[in-house]
């Protein structure tokens, strides 16, 4: 898992490295300061029968009161040490915000580059609220394990190690006892770490439980008002509010002995010290101050120690981020264009469907679109009409290579379509989706997405054939009009309008219309269609509706049922053999006599 | 002394948390806010008062158990050297220090256990109450604001205040008592030396404000960056499909590195002053022992200081004093940011809810022998308004689904009119259609029907009662909506259909299913009717998704159907299955349709046809055709391209 992420530190590896260096030195002047401190006390302020050399050399110059200037030479380096310590932990501190800040930035972009890379089928296994999750919160504790061990972990250590060399030179024999005391609250805190993790993961899954069902509530709020479900709701809330309160009290429980469990090993250790350091004492082998110092380094153990500990576990917390953000830069897109010829365009709009099979589980046995076979000429017309979950989109997203054929193969401009790079195929085919997506920016910029460079006429010229100019102009700011996320405050016919000035100005070989324009009234969906008709010219034209009078004079209506093609044909054919067709002309055209005997 | 406040673990899902805040900003007015908490903190009291004590005897026995560490030293000097050392008066003192520090550590184990059990029972309640107002919010607030606004409320808000609750208070309250009993012990000691005490106060207090402050800020900067972010990430990847139709992932992946870009250094920025702060902290820590070692020895050598112990004990307590300090500065930016939390937590709490001043009820009642209706409990098919009236008298009316506006007008917004003196009369069992383009005003007539938007009294009437004098659950009730934007919630297709009806047995859940047309497709699935849905049934088509709509209100089985672009996403074929499901559904019920699609409403009882906010012909089918006016021209549209 390192492996995989550390790479990622990229131009930050010097701040990472610093980062470490840095913090040794300061750690290496709070070592030492101790020791000035403790000089002063025991030469500078008590009678201490032996000699210090900076006070025997003081006394030697012929220094009257030697005390005074003994404490203001030790006071002056303490505070020069201090000072340097300072600007070692500054630094540290600057460098380890820059590497991590750094490193995360790197991580978010490779994610967020990856996750564009996705087909679909990656996409819909993550879901979006998921990636989204872990390019944010992931990434954050990521960085916070990864500042952790570039600070605290090259800190505790040393300090440990220091420590410890300074507790042995001053009693071998005392020091046995942290032989005993450090694996029990090693083995104490390794215990509670691990006991803790799962009932953590545990928790983190109720309380993503909870927020799933706020979400739902929050963007389901007209249902629950409608059926008056709010006092439903409330109870369903509670209880799994309460769910997450005694999870993570059951979680709690255990790491709540963590800090006494050090206090009580920490206040062990002193006793015992007192205790054996004391009879040495009395035999004479130790002195008080040696025994006072020796106490202070225990501290310092015991607290780098803690320190570590606290590291490991927060690494246990965010091992799980780290490994969903592995699982993201790990996937591999179903869809790429790795054998894909540079140099070929697509020449012209003829599409052909080769005995396709598609299947989105890539299941055999589940076939969603099953042995389709057409043709379909370049310039020409053609209406795809069918059931709900006849795979009328399923069908057309195949076109652009949204999602690869299971068997069989999709011809477009006479090659397979795994033949052209992605970006030549796509930019071929204009698509307006079922699901109208507008980007946060203004209208003009969300039209722009069809073409870079259109120029104000090519837009409003595009914005004239999908009935939209009116509208649009329509509004205080015409075209420069901001569109917050999703384009909330267009409605959802204005949008379907937008949607395919957009895809107009990309003036694509194929323009395929999927449903788009469902939300449309009638009179503006003929004027869309006769608009189109003569913007023509060579592009192939795809028509998904459900209204059959959008594709009954189409050059060639396809009538799908359940995956697979029930007739090809144009409408007077289609009408007269296909079962299916007439069912639907006769539903929606019955009132076409009523009409015809009014106008008669 | 052990250092326990060290020893803070993460907790929660917000998990570990760097030195610096997540929420940012710093609340307008902490005092009250506080004052607010405490009063949630009320339940637990007693408890909160325990752990008060229990904090104060576990510092205090950390003091005294290392106090008593002097005087075991001072009753070993006698036996130095001695031929048959005395340990008894040594071991007693062991003993006492033991003592001490057991009860110092069950105390700290005490405390940390019920705090624990407060903050996750504060959490809860909070949680619970914030969810309960925002049920009774009106739309209106709902409109305003983004889900990921409100969520963050119930997420990171209560993380950063949770993390302050059950950490912060108790550091809280150890860090003050052991800064206010060194501080007074110093005093007691020399003033001389706690003048020097009070500037190096001065200047960490300096250090603090522009340091802490410009990581503070640095923090509200970031908060808003990821903001940034997180709306670009959403985006790029939900609008993945059209990223990818237009060629268009160089240019999302551009925008996003921007993005990245800014929040790096934000959050470098801000990082940067948080790590810095204590190591500036700590150092000027050393400097002022130093100073303090200094200045004592000088002022020993002078006279002003009697004995080379006071100096001593003073540097100790030096030390003492200095770590709470910088504790607390480090916390400083946590509680700011949980206080803001705190403040947005309870803006929503106080967000006012719906007005619901309505009076009149929904019961069941029952025909007696002269055929008066008698209020009942069980279900009896037949419903009935309660109307209590000021003289303390009850009339009850019969629900049959009779529904008038009068010349009602509505907007939004004060400055834009969605509705414009609108007047519609619907006898009980007609259908009544309502055509036009879209943002002609068809949905916002039907949320005025159900009161989420409220109109002006008497303007509305339902079976001849002013609508703002109906409870709205009762009114709601009443009414059974399938709405444009159809919802599903993560649980199984069986309880989506249920949510119609808590009370419906499975059958009927079925029997519902089967009359929307939805059986076949639901019996295709995985596991049927107990198929798992989530993320608002996102494995489903949209015409699928509103099959289940219809389903869920055909088994509420209300009076009054409110069938708003039901059928949108449905193919016609599929529709006209529906649609026979559908007619037995609507028999003798008053109904309202949205449609653009003429042929689902041509066989209303009557069809008003909308543009503007206003209405501009009404009738049947056969009727606006003759009138050649707009709808003739809309039906007439579709022969356009024959």
């Amino acid at each position: 898992m390192f492996k995989k992420l550390l790479p990622y530190i990229g131009k930050y590896k010097k701040e990472t490295i610093l980062t470490p260096v840095m913090v040794a030195g300061e750690v290496l002047m709070e070592v030492l300061i101790p020791f000035l401190m403790a000089w002063i006390i025991d030469y500078g302020l008590n009678e201490n029968p032996e000699e210090h050399f900076l006070l025997n050399m003081l006394k030697n110059m012929g220094v009257e009161n030697p005390r005074v200037p003994f404490i203001a030479i030790l006071g002056g380096c303490m505070i020069l040490m201090a000072l340097i310590s300072l600007v070692f932990g500054a630094l540290g501190g600057r460098y380890a915000a820059v590497s991590g800040c750094g490193f995360a930035a790197n991580l978010r972009e490779a994610e967020f580059r990856r996750v564009q890379a996705f087909s679909f089928a990656n996409v819909d296994k993550f879901t979006t609220a998921s990636l989204v999750t872990r390019m944010t919160t992931d990434i954050m504790f990521t960085r916070m394990t990864f500042t952790t061990f570039t600070r605290s972990l090259a800190r505790s250590p040393l300090m440990l190690i220091g420590s410890a060399i300074m507790a042995f030179t001053i009693n071998a024999r005392l020091s046995l006892i942290f032989l005993i005391a450090v694996p029990v609250l090693a083995a104490v805190i390794f215990f509670i770490s691990t006991h803790t993790h799962p009932l953590f993961l545990a928790m983190f899954k109720k309380y993503d439980k909870m927020n799933e069902g706020v979400q739902e509530n929050l963007i389901g709020i007209r249902v629950v008002k409608a059926f008056v479900r709010g006092k439903h709701e409330m109870e369903h809330f509670e209880l799994t509010s309460e769910d997450v309160m005694n999870a993570e009290r059951r979680a709690q429980r255990l790491m709540v002995f963590m800090s006494p469990v050090m206090q009580l090993s920490m206040y062990a250790c002193m006793i015992a010290i007192a205790y054996f350091g004391g009879n040495q004492i009395v035999a004479g082998e130790m002195t008080t101050g040696q025994l006072m110092g020796f106490i202070s380094y225990i501290n310092q153990i015991l607290i780098s120690l803690m320190m570590i500990s606290m590291a490991f576990v927060t690494f246990m917390i965010s091992r799980a981020s780290m490994e969903r953000i592995v699982e993201v830069l790990d996937e591999v897109p179903d869809i790429s264009d790795e054998n894909a010829d540079e140099s070929l365009t697509v020449r012209h709009g003829g599409i052909v469907f080769d005995h396709v099979d598609f299947s989105y589980f890539k299941d055999e046995n589940n076939l969603h679109l099953e042995n389709v076979s057409l043709m379909i000429q370049p310039g020409s017309t053609v209406g795809i009409i069918g059931g709900t979950g006849s795979s009328k989109s399923t069908l057309v997203n195949l076109i652009a290579r949204l999602y690869d054929v299971t068997d069989g193969r999709v011809l477009v401009g006479g090659k397979d379509v795994r033949a052209y790079k992605l970006k030549t195929l796509r930019e071929a085919v204009a698509m307006v989706l079922q699901k109208n997506t507008l980007f946060s920016g203004t209208i003009r910029e969300n039209l722009r997405w069809g073409n870079e460079n259109a120029t104000d006429e090519e837009i409003e010229a595009a914005c004239r054939a999908a009935c939209a100019h009116e509208f649009v102009t329509s509004f205080p700011d015409g075209y420069d009009t901001d569109l917050s996320q999703g384009g909330v405050n267009l409605s959802g016919g204005q949008k379907q309008r937008l949607c395919i000035a957009r895809a107009l100005l990309k003036k694509p070989k194929i323009l395929i219309l999927d449903d788009s324009t469902s939300a449309v009234d009638v009179a503006t969906d003929a004027s869309i269609r006769a608009a189109l008709a003569e913007r023509r010219g060579e592009m192939t034209t795809i028509i998904i509706a459900q209204r059959i009078t959008s594709v009954m004079d189409a050059d060639q209506i396809i009538v799908l049922d359940d995956g697979k093609v029930s007739a090809v044909g144009k409408h007077e054919k289609l009408l007269e053999t296909n079962d299916i067709y007439r069912e639907v002309y006769e539903a929606q055209l019955k009132g076409r006599e009523e009409g015809g005997e009014i106008h008669g | 002394m052990a250092d326990n406040k060290n020893a803070r673990m993460p907790k929660g899902p917000g998990g570990p948390k760097g030195p610096g805040p997540r929420g940012g900003g710093k609340p307008k007015n902490p005092l009250r806010i506080i004052g607010r908490l405490l009063t949630y903190l009320g339940p637990w009291k007693w408890l909160i008062l325990l752990v008060v004590v229990l904090v104060l005897t576990s510092s205090l026995a950390g003091v005294f158990g290392t106090f008593q560490l002097k005087g075991i030293f001072n009753s070993l000097e006698p036996l130095i050297g001695a031929e048959n050392p005395d340990f008894s008066g040594f071991l007693q003192s062991l003993a006492t220090m033991a003592v001490i520090y057991v009860v110092g550590v069950l105390a700290t184990y005490a405390y940390n256990r019920i705090m624990i059990h407060v903050s996750t029972g504060v959490m809860h309640r909070l949680r619970t109450d914030m969810f309960k107002n925002l049920q009774g919010l009106p739309l209106r607030y709902f409109d305003s604001r983004t889900h990921g606004e409100t969520m963050s409320r119930f997420t990171n808000d209560t993380d950063t205040l949770r993390e302050m609750i059950s950490n912060g208070l108790p550091n809280f309250i150890s860090s003050t008592t052991t800064v206010l009993g060194v501080f007074v012990m110093m005093c007691v000691l020399s003033w001389h030396l706690t003048l020097l005490v009070l500037l190096m106060l001065g200047i960490m207090f300096l250090v603090l404000k522009s340091v802490g402050g410009r990581s503070a800020k640095g923090f509200s900067e970031c908060q808003k960056q990821i903001a940034v972010l997180m709306g670009n990430m959403e985006e790029m990847v939900d609008g993945q499909k059209v990223v990818k139709a237009f060629c268009r992932e160089e240019k999302a992946i551009e925008g996003f590195c921007r993005a990245n870009e800014d929040m790096r250094v934000a959050s470098t920025f801000a990082n940067t002053y948080a790590n810095v702060l204590m190591p500036i902290m700590g150092n000027l820590a050393y400097a002022h022992y130093a100073l303090t070692a200094m200045a004592g020895a000088m002022f020993f050598l002078f006279g002003w200081i009697g004995d080379i112990g006071t100096i001593a004990a003073f540097l100790q307590y030096t030390r003492n004093f200095s770590n709470p300090i910088t504790q607390m500065s480090q916390q400083m930016n946590s509680v700011f940011a949980a206080l803001a939390g705190a403040e947005r937590i309870f803006e929503l709490l106080d967000e006012e809810g719906e007005v619901d001043d309505g009076y009149v009820t929904l019961v069941n009642a029952r025909e007696d022998e002269n055929g008066a209706l008698v209020e009942c409990e069980e279900r009896t098919g037949i419903w009935a308004w309660r109307h209590p009236h000021e003289d303390g008298s009850l009339t009850y009316t019969r629900l049959r689904g009779d529904v008038r506006f009068e010349n009602v007008d509505f907007a939004y917004d004060p400055e834009k009119p969605v509705l414009r003196g609108i007047s519609l009369y619907a006898e009980p069992g007609q259908k009544i259609a309502f055509v036009g383009s879209t943002g002609a005003g068809k949905t916002t007539i039907t949320n005025l029907i159900n009161r989420f938007y409220d109109v002006p009294d008497g303007k509305i009437r339902y079976d001849g009662i002013n609508i703002n004098k109906i409870k709205k659950a009762d009114l709601r009730r009443s009414l059974g909506m399938v709405l444009q934007d159809t919802h599903l919630f993560s649980g199984t297709v069986m309880d989506n259909i249920r949510y119609g009806r808590l009370s419906a047995t499975d059958e009927e859940c079925v029997a519902a299913a089967r009359l929307a047309g939805a059986d076949t497709f639901i019996r295709h699935l995985s596991d049927g009717y107990n198929t798992y849905l989530t993320g608002d049934g996102e494995s489903l088509s949209q015409g699928q998704r509103q099959l289940l709509a219809i389903a869920r209100a055909a088994v509420a089985n209300p009076p009054v159907l409110i069938l708003d672009e039901a059928t949108s996403s449905i193919d016609t074929r599929t529709e006209a299955l529906v649609e026979r499901g559908m007619d037995s559904l609507m028999h003798g019920r008053t109904v309202f349709v949205i449609a653009h699609r003429l042929s689902t409403v041509r066989n209303s009882d009557a069809i008003m046809v909308l543009e503007k906010g206003e209405i501009i012909e009404r009738g049947n089918h056969e009727e606006l055709l003759s009138q050649k006016g707009k709808y003739y021209q809309l039906y007439a549209g579709m022969f356009e391209l024959d």
